[in-house]
């Protein structure tokens, strides 16, 4: 055990930090650009000096990095201010996918510009009819010659409206049970018949999308898995999700909290030395730092070989809560004050009540906090399921409401 | 980086868990909380025939002078065990002080003898309720002569050696003493504890003759530092002791069957349980952090060790208590072994500092490196 840098590490991160200094762009470069375009920009700028992606193979554009290598890339950039949420859909989880059951063919057409962030890719999972019970889709899909044709709706699709192609799950046969009968394929977004329309989130930001299938045709050849194989390819990418959102949670965190509570006053003295302000930031501290060697830990796994495993699903059920309960502590020591959402009065409001206004959000994508309860107990601690009123029915006979 | 033990370690984990599964059984630890004895000497002697007490005292004291990383796998499977024996305060707090602190004749003296089992130490700090705090001590130390009383001291009633706290006019208020406990200056007055399967005492020092360890006048520098390494081998006693609670706890949820099915299948045990699981890993994240902090000598130990300590308190208390919820009446019987954990999960709760406490010197310890 050893959670310092091996010499070699050593030498890896000052070859990252120094391309970093040098590479990171300016606010003459960013200048009248969207934070789309500055991330496109920051993301070919990385790929075209091999610093994309660079756990991936370099005939794909990374590097074969090492899974502590990437860890410390992280580190480095995440010093910097630049954006990179455009990307973590499509290179954290469709491409985990795509590696584990696309053709050779296709790796070397979408991969690439995945890394380049050239292509950007969402993913089309979840229904009105079906959230956490996402196997109970009803977009379906029917074969005609070498095409599919597909046609429903999805729902809360992060990005569809700024995004080249998708991951689809879609329901090829009715008439075996519901995890049965799923088919699982990647799509043009431009494709015909498709029709994207933005969804606005109680921030007033709109991030996600409904998303339309209207006789939408796509190949056989973009099917990845066996037909009624789809949702052992969605459990794929749903594990790179859990880890992927868990590992990218930004926004308010103790070292934030702790600075404002130096600020901030409680009867005539700082805050800080409030033992009952001490105990909720230690309690906070404790998850933070747990949280933060947790994946210390899984990344050892990962460097033998191992997928992730539905033990990361603790990152995204403590993170989240734990950034909404931490940003509203935040706000109860700025008193009336911590409610001012104005940049103009207050520099930490975008973050403190961004993180407030977003962790809702962030408890229920990619699986609530009580499905990751339930994958906690019945995929690691091996808890028998609930009785399941659909098991073993066919999925056009089951009760629907 | 390298966020694993290594295999040897391992081993060291399997071997241990291997021994007190079979010379530490339930019904060992059922034996002693019964009769309400001290401890088991027989398998402390084991113990120390293991060379588990031996572990990171340097071998010119007869010790196998390996690190804390092989002390915290074993101090793991002791608090799975939930084992009736002195080590936490003959090795963790005896042995680490004198290590530390100790002339080159007071290593001689007491080393090879905790090293070896043939003598257990102890660590006396408290004297009446409360958060100890330098000024608040009135046991004192003059001319090699030491008065005062000290409770509640873990295993002081069957020591041999104890570190004892007492007041100093100078420096930070407080010098240790080494004081040997044979003398007929010392009285020993056995204190029942929440945990009846380890012995406490109160000890009373009438004019016993008494050695200074360390500096005098340098006593709570000395404490604090003492404190930390052993907030880290107390934490790992407490995650063994915590996982165990929640295997118990699934395993009587699995072989329970209410309204016709296992109560495992509801969702409000399942639940139950993933949080233990939860709060279980991010103690023995911050746990192994901590392991390595102090085998490092690193620069940000204090804030290593109070997270170790505060997130190994809330998750070992969580799963004792829950593991007697989950078990429903059954659980608040005398016949069955929730009891051990929730009595043991509390005591070493209190050990070595209260959850508050180390909130405190958690959160003091990040802000001075903010």
């Amino acid at each position: 055990m050893d959670f310092n840098d091996t010499p070699e590490q050593a030498a890896f991160r000052a070859s990252a930090a120094d391309w970093l200094a040098a590479n990171v762009p300016t606010k003459e470069e960013t200048e009248g650009l969207n934070r789309l375009q500055v991330a496109k920009l920051w993301q070919k700028r990385k790929y075209d000096a091999g610093w994309a992606c660079i756990g991936w193979d370099p005939a794909y554009g990374g590097r074969g990095a090492s899974a502590i290598e990437q860890v410390i890339w992280k580190q480095e950039e995440a010093k910097y201010d630049v954006p990179a949420g455009f990307f973590v859909i499509g290179q954290g989880m469709m491409a985990p996918t795509l590696m584990a059951y696309a053709q050779p063919q296709h790796l070397e057409r979408y991969l690439p510009k995945l890394a380049s962030g050239e292509e950007i890719w969402c993913q089309l999972f979840s229904e009105p009819a079906g959230g956490s019970d996402l196997a109970a889709l009803r977009t379906k899909a029917e074969k005609d010659g070498d095409e599919w044709v597909i046609n429903g709706q999805k729902i809360w699709t992060s990005g569809a409206h700024y995004s080249d192609f998708g991951c689809v799950v879609v329901r090829t046969d009715p008439t075996v049970p519901k995890h049965k009968g799923l088919s699982y394929f990647f799509i043009d977004m431009k494709s015909p018949g498709i029709e994207i329309k933005p969804i606005k989130q109680l921030t007033g930001e709109s991030d996600f999308n409904e998303v339309y299938f209207t006789d939408v045709r796509v190949p056989d050849s973009q099917r990845l898995g066996e037909v009624g194989q789809g949702w052992q390819v969605s459990l794929t990418t749903l594990m790179n999700e859990r880890a992927a959102i868990g590992a990218g949670s930004s926004g308010v965190n103790v070292n934030l909290a702790i600075q404002l509570a130096k600020e901030v006053m409680i009867d005539g003295k700082p805050a800080i030395e409030d033992s009952a302000v001490k105990a909720r930031l230690a309690n906070f501290y404790v998850e933070e730092a747990g949280l933060k060697f947790t994946s210390y830990r899984t990344l050892s796994a990962l460097s033998r070989g191992d997928i992730p495993g539905p033990e990361n699903s603790i990152g995204k059920l403590v993170g989240a809560p734990k950034m909404q309960q931490l940003a509203s502590f935040c706000m109860d020591l700025l008193e009336t004050s911590g409610a001012i959402w104005d940049t103009s009065r207050s520099k930490l409001a975008d973050n403190i009540i961004g993180s407030y206004m977003g962790a809702p959000g962030l408890r229920i994508a990619g699986g609530t906090d009580e499905i990751m309860t339930n994958i906690i107990a019945e995929r690691v601690l091996g808890l028998p399921q609930e009785p399941r009123m659909d098991k073993g029915i066919p999925f056009m006979d089951v009760p629907t409401g | 980086m390298n966020f694993e033990f290594s295999e040897e370690q391992q081993m060291l984990r399997d071997q241990a868990r291997n021994y007190l599964t079979q010379h530490c059984p339930t019904t060992l630890v059922r034996r002693v909380l019964n009769n309400r004895e001290t401890h088991d000497a027989d398998l402390y002697k084991g113990i120390a025939e293991m060379g588990w007490t031996a572990t990171t005292i340097p071998e010119e004291y007869g010790g196998l002078g390996m690190s804390h990383l092989e002390l915290v796998v074993i101090a793991e499977e002791l608090g799975r065990a939930c084992a009736p024996v002195p080590f936490s305060s003959t090795v963790y707090l005896a042995a680490e002080a004198i290590m530390a602190l100790g002339t080159e004749a007071q290593k001689q003296t007491w080393l090879p003898k905790l090293a070896d089992g043939s003598a257990i130490g102890c660590f006396a700090l408290g004297e009446a309720g409360g958060a100890v705090t330098p000024d608040q001590i009135s046991t004192s130390m003059a001319d090699g002569v030491i008065n005062g009383t000290k409770v509640p001291v873990a295993d002081g009633g069957i020591a041999d050696v104890a570190i004892v706290v007492c007041k100093s006019d100078g420096g930070d208020g407080a010098t240790l003493a080494l004081v040997d406990l044979s003398q007929d200056a010392v009285a020993k007055d056995n204190v029942q504890m929440i945990d009846f399967s380890r012995g406490h005492a109160e000890l009373t020092f009438n004019g016993a003759c008494a050695e200074v360890l360390g500096e005098e006048g340098a006593g709570w520098a000395a404490v604090e530092s003492l404190m930390n390494s052993a907030a880290i081998l107390f934490a790992w006693e407490q995650i063994g002791l915590a996982d165990k609670a929640l295997e118990q706890a699934r395993e009587y949820a699995l072989g329970r069957f209410a309204f016709g099915r296992s109560i495992a299948s509801y969702q409000a045990i399942k639940h139950k349980l993933a949080k233990m699981y939860v709060k279980n890993t991010l103690a023995r994240s911050n746990a192994y952090y901590g392991a390595w902090a102090l085998n490092a000598g690193a620069s940000d130990l204090a804030v290593a060790a109070a997270t170790s300590r505060v997130a190994a308190i809330q998750a070992s208390l969580f799963s004792a208590e829950e593991n007697i919820q989950t078990h429903g009446g059954m659980g608040f019987t005398w016949e069955f072994d929730c009891q051990f954990y929730y009595r043991r999960a509390k005591l070493l709760s209190l050990a070595v500092g209260s959850e508050k406490q180390w909130q405190g010197r958690l959160v003091d310890g990040l802000a001075a490196s903010a």
